[in-house]
Formats: C-alpha cells, structure tokens, sequence
C-alpha cells in the first residue's frame, strides 16, 4: 500500500479510537473542544520558547564576532608594534570562534524556520478550533445523539488529524530546540568563564591585551620623557611626532571607532 | 481527494493529478524500504512539490480530514518509520 495512504489510515485509527471510548458522542464534543484548547495554549508556548532559544543563540553569536573583531584588532595592533608572535597567537584564537559562529549561524536559521513554522500552525489550529466550536454548537443543538453521530464523526476526525499533526509539530520543534540548548550552554559557559572573553570586558580581560597595553604605556612614558628631554612645550600636539607612540596610536584610535559598540 | 503534508496544511488534488503522484509516492516507498536516506530526501522532496503546485490549498477553518498523507519536509527516514508504526510519533 502507498506510503501516503498508509500514514493517513494510522491518523485515522488514533482518532476513530478516541471517538470510539466516548458513550454519548455529544460529550466528546466538549472534551475535544477542551483538549483542543490546551494544545492550542501548547503551541503558543511552543512557539515562546523557540523564540526565546532563537535569541540566545543571536545573542551569543554576535558576543562571539564581537570577540573576533577584537582579536583581529590586537593582530593588527600586535603585528605594527613588531610583535608577530602575539599577532600570531590573536589569530589563531579568531580562527578557532569562525568555526563555532559559523555553527550559531546554522543554528539560528534552522530556529527561525522551526517559529514559523510553528506560527503557522498555531494559526492553521485556532482557525479550526473555532470552526469545531461553531459545529459543536450546531450539532449539540439540533440533534439527538443518535443522529448527532455522523455529523461528530465528521467534524472531530478534521480535528484530531489536524491535533495530531500540530502535536507532532510540537514535538519535533522541542527536540531541535533541546538539542541546541544543549550546546547554547556549553558556550554560554565558555563566555562566563573567560575562555572566549567578553568584548565588553576590554582592557580587563586577556592577556593579549594585557601585554599590548603594557607596551602601549611603556612608549607613552619613553615618548613623554624623550619631549621633556628636548625642552619642547608639553602641549599634546608636541607629542604627536614621537616615534614608538604614534604607531601605536595610530592604529589604536580609528579601530576603536570602527569596532562594534 | 485532499492531501495533508504533515506541519504544512492541506491541499485539494484532482483524481488526474493523482496518478503522477502515486507514482512519485512509489519512489519514496522505495527509499524507504531499502534504506536509502539520499534518495528518500530527493524523491520526498519532489512528492511534496508535486502536491504543493497540483493542489490547491485548503482554507485554514476546513475541518475535513485528509485521504492521503505525507511526512514533513525535513522528514528523516527513521521519522518515516516510526511515523508508519502505530505507536510512533503521532501523538494522542
């Protein structure tokens, strides 16, 4: 039998079972109209917490390019200060977080798909739950139970097939969402620890930057000693022509405008 | 004949157009059965785009339940298999 045709004939025993535990179909009108309600309630929520593990994962990746710009920077900074080595290690460590923001990325796309999809099928459900709440007041109405029943059979397989597919979809949004929580959180933990160190913790935090702006000081102070020493006025602009400093500035203050805020 | 694509909707299908996709279901059953992931993704792919353009879509209030149905898009084959067994991922 077709793939198609046999998929649809389970949605079809699972509903006509539940239909078949009801004694006065009429009952399972309202039961299903409530159990309707609660999934409905589910799939919004479902929808929250993907959006809310959506943003986390944005939030991380752009605190993880943050810290990328910053160690090209210090390579920059390093590499005019004659210091390749240390360039060399910034680098190295921005290679190793291209890998892991190319994976948030990942991420974050296939959460998207997954809220709008869920969205969707939030509003595919309330649209029905509202046409069954319709019918039920129709059929509760106007008919006694027995003749009632064809008429409950129609409107309630419509709806548990829609339940069971939304049901599903709930499910599966969940389980993607789980699994990247789970990796959320390594990283998360990553960040706290320092280990990929915070961008907005700059001139606190690693030891590349520790070690550039204790050479950035020290040829402030060479530079600051080498004017007295010529007697020169010690207005600011007499030091722009310094040697050690300059470079250092030079590159420091239109990177710091260009950074990410 | 209405067609339900599992987390999609439901769309409307003619009885002529339903012979091109019984045989693209063929295909899939195919995949499925012999355990070919690649081949269940390319022919699933094409089933749920054969519907998608032949059909026209149901609106969001119908409640008429479906006379086929198909597994999600981004479906694996062992969600097929579990989705086949009565006791698999449908809930309720």
């Amino acid at each position: 039998m077709s793939l198609m045709k046999r998929i649809s004939l389970i949605f079809r025993s699972k509903a006509n079972r539940a239909l078949d535990r009801a004694e006065d179909p009429r009952e399972t009108l309202d039961y299903s109209y409530q159990r309707q309600r609660e999934l409905l309630s589910k799939v919004r929520r479902g929808v929250a917490d993907v959006a809310t593990s959506r943003k986390r994962v944005e939030l991380q990746a752009t605190q993880l390019e943050q810290q990328s710009q910053k160690l090209h920077d210090q390579a920059q900074k390093a590499l005019s200060m004659g210091r390749e080595d240390l360039a060399r290690e910034a680098l190295t460590r921005k290679s190793a977080l291209t890998g892991q923001i190319e994976d948030l990325k990942t991420q974050q796309a296939q959460l998207q798909g997954e809220e709008e999809k869920l969205t969707l099928a939030s509003q595919r459900l309330q649209a029905k739950v509202e046409s069954f709440r319709t019918r039920k007041e129709t059929i509760k109405a106007s008919y006694t139970a027995a003749e009632a029943q064809t008429r409950i059979n129609e409107a309630f397989s419509g709806i548990s097939e829609e339940m069971g597919d939304v049901g599903m979809a709930v499910q599966r949004a969940e389980d993607k969402t789980a699994q990247m929580q789970a990796r959320a959180g390594a990283i998360d933990e990553l960040i706290a620890t320092g280990a990929l160190d915070d961008a907005s913790s700059v001139n606190q935090g690693d030891d590349i930057s520790r070690e550039l702006e204790a050479m950035s000081s020290q040829s402030d102070v060479e530079a600051e000693l080498a004017a007295l020493k010529a007697g020169s006025t010690s207005q600011p602009e007499a030091l722009e022509p310094g040697d050690a400093s300059t470079s250092a500035e030079a590159v420091e203050e239109p990177r710091k405008q260009e950074g990410p805020a | 004949m209405i067609v339900r694509i599992l987390g999609e909707g439901q769309w409307e299908v003619s009885e002529e157009q339903l012979t091109k996709l019984n045989e693209l279901d063929g295909q899939v059953e195919a995949a499925v059965e012999s355990g070919d992931e690649a081949a269940f993704a390319h022919t699933l792919t094409s089933l749920l785009d054969a519907v998608r353009s032949a059909g026209s879509v149901l609106p969001d209030e119908s409640l008429e339940d479906s006379d086929l149905i198909l597994p999600p898009a981004d479906a694996s084959l062992d969600e097929v298999r579990q989705l086949l067994s009565d006791d698999g991922l449908i809930p309720g």
